[in-house]
């Protein structure tokens, strides 16, 4: 086999190659398309309804001296949102997405570490006679 | 790592913060509260980095992140006063908000990463909770820095009110809705995104603006919430239960903590987010008139002396209180008097302050046992057997206009009724009304004395005196 046929051939097959993988693509496209989502929306919606129930139940118990503490700890534990920051952070994706999921990483973490720290800075100051 | 060991995983974080929030019902069982809060925090860390596909570099990245951001919070949480308070708490919601904005931004960027489709290809249902999530998240953070700037005072604090600002909210409102349903119907349009994010930003601006200082424990109650419901948008978008019932938690514990300081102003929450409130003195609504009436002046040894002949003081601490960091002084006063056998209590109302809470925290830093504080309805009955009311930077709140003049732009409010003890002790600096605008007849009255200065330094004088 001379080069020239050799080169022909792998060009050849660098060809079929790229058919074949945008063919994949294709099916990849469809099958995200018609896959269900992680989970069935219904399923999630009525966690969330039954969680602002138990919000409702537990705030109102809430003392009204410790009101300040609830909201540097309920904005710390919104910050839980780092998850979402961390899957687009650290999962293949475009560069774009890293960079904004690296941004977002940085920022809830000032929340999470100044938040829970300035609650516990607060109660530790709470005091029987 | 196992998908539904992860997902267990956040069910445990989830449970840790219920756990958390339920600790904050009692001073001794607030911090074990709070460590089962941080101890969520890192399940749910934890579980993310356990995350299928997960890469070494990101995961290198995340930890930067981490490291960068929570250096910053504890440095800032650390030297924070306790009187500023209210703008760190606005300014961390700020983070929430803009966080929620990137978040959403990724997924647009790489849906495939959240599993919720292909660039421009984007699962409807998933585009609809990106876009609710981006702007609530948007209007949170634009909202908090405006909070934020008026708290700091770097804005003053009232209201910027112009023709036209509610319906131009309105409009933007409607623009945000019918850009969102174009937004989905095109699959995920980078531009359509792009304008959602910037009209929800110019909103959460707009809508801020217009209201006084002196409401901003709504102002920033009702963000609170804001950043929990943007944080519920993104845990729907990536399918996240910590991130829905956390996001759920912070949602409906902000939106009640406004409607406790709505209540304690009675007013509407609709009332307090139009604005303007306090931005003009109403004369016809002032009742009579202040320069033709004289009132009582003390001196601090006045004041000295009363209270130390007195068998029962009620501290009133107000907002004025928290500006001339008067609390330690305060304290000491109290110690004082109470080593005098003089009975001494602390009554707060659920607005004063900048933020709910505000005067347990203070009162607490000062090191005031918080089993000698007493909220409004708890201790109303016991100014009647009162003989003295030491009222420090409180003016409104105290007021009985709003249970006597249907005129007067605070009527119905509740108030702590001081007019009910023998002697009220008004620190004030001059006779310039409240927020409201509004006079305070007790400033008239034979058994009230005025006495005029800053809050610190005349406690530190009476201080002074009762030890001569």
């Amino acid at each position: 086999m001379t080069p020239a046929d050799l080169a022909a051939q792998a060009a050849d097959l660098a060809h079929q190659a790229s058919i074949l993988a945008q063919n994949a693509a294709g099916v990849a496209a469809v099958a995200a398309q018609n896959a269900p989502p992680g989970a069935p929306f219904v399923y999630l919606f009525s966690i969330f309804v039954l969680a602002i129930f138990v919000g409702y139940y537990v705030v109102w118990n809430v003392t009204p001296a410790l009101h300040s503490p609830l909201m540097a700890v309920t904005n710390a534990i919104s910050s839980v949102i780092i998850v979402g920051a961390m899957l687009a952070t650290g999962l293949h994706g475009s560069t774009t997405a890293h960079v904004f999921g690296f941004i977002a990483v940085v920022l809830v973490s000032v929340n999470i570490f100044g938040g829970f720290a300035v609650t516990n800075r607060m109660l530790s100051m709470f005091k029987k006679k | 790592m196992n998908e539904s060991f992860t997902s267990f995983a956040y069910l445990v974080a989830a449970v840790l913060f219920i756990l958390a929030l339920r600790g904050l019902s009692h001073p001794t069982t607030s911090r074990r509260g709070n460590l089962l809060g941080i101890t969520g925090m890192v399940i749910a860390i934890f579980a993310s980095f356990a995350h299928g596909g997960m890469t070494l570099g990101g995961s290198l990245l995340i930890l930067l992140g981490i490291a960068i951001g929570g250096a910053i919070g504890l440095v800032v949480a650390q030297k924070i006063k306790m009187t500023a308070l209210p703008q760190l708490v606005a300014a961390f919601h700020s983070l929430v908000g803009l966080a929620a904005v990137c978040v959403a931004a990724s997924a647009l960027n790489a849906p495939e990463s959240f599993g919720i489709g292909l660039p421009h290809h984007i699962h409807t249902e998933s585009l609809i909770e990106m876009s609710l999530g981006l702007a609530i998240g948007a209007v949170t953070f634009t909202g908090s820095l405006i909070a934020f700037a008026k708290l700091q005072a770097l804005m003053k604090g009232t209201p910027i009110t112009f023709p036209g600002q509610h319906q131009l909210n309105a409009a933007i409102g409607i623009g945000i809705i019918v850009l969102i349903i174009a937004f989905v119907a095109s699959g995920g349009s980078f531009l359509l995104f792009g304008l959602i994010a910037l009209l929800a930003l110019a909103l959460g601006f707009l809508l801020i603006i217009p209201i006084g200082g002196a409401d901003m424990p709504v102002v920033v109650s009702m963000l609170n919430s804001y950043s929990g419901w943007a944080a519920c948008g993104i845990g729907f978008t990536i399918g996240n239960l910590a991130l829905i019932v956390t996001g759920a938690l912070v949602g409906s514990s902000g939106a009640i903590l406004s409607y406790i300081m709505c209540k304690g102003m009675n007013r509407s929450i609709i009332n307090v987010i139009a604005g303007g409130f306090g931005a003009s003195g109403d004369a016809a609504a002032a009742g009579p008139g202040a320069g033709d009436r004289g009132v009582k002046i003390g001196s601090a040894e006045d004041a000295g002396f009363i209270m130390k002949n007195a068998s029962k003081v009620i501290i009133v601490p107000g907002y004025g209180m928290a500006v001339s960091q008067a609390q330690h002084a305060l304290r000491e006063m109290a110690d004082i008097l109470k080593k005098d056998n003089v009975e001494v209590k602390y009554a707060i109302h659920p607005v004063a302050g900048r933020m709910p809470g505000h005067m347990n925290v203070l009162l607490a830093e000062a090191n005031v046992p918080y089993d000698e504080v007493f909220e409004l309805e708890q201790i109303n009955n016991e100014f009647a057997t009162a003989d003295v009311v030491y009222v420090i930077g409180a003016n409104d709140v105290t007021n009985p206009a709003a249970k006597t003049n249907p005129a007067s732009p605070i009527f119905g409010m509740p108030i702590l009724e001081v007019d009910k003890a023998k002697t009220v002790l008004f620190v004030k600096r001059g006779m310039a009304t409240g927020y409201a605008g509004v006079d305070n007849e007790l400033f008239f009255r034979d058994n009230t004395m005025m006495l005029f200065g800053d809050a610190k330094k005349m406690t530190e004088e009476i201080v002074k005196a009762l030890n001569h």
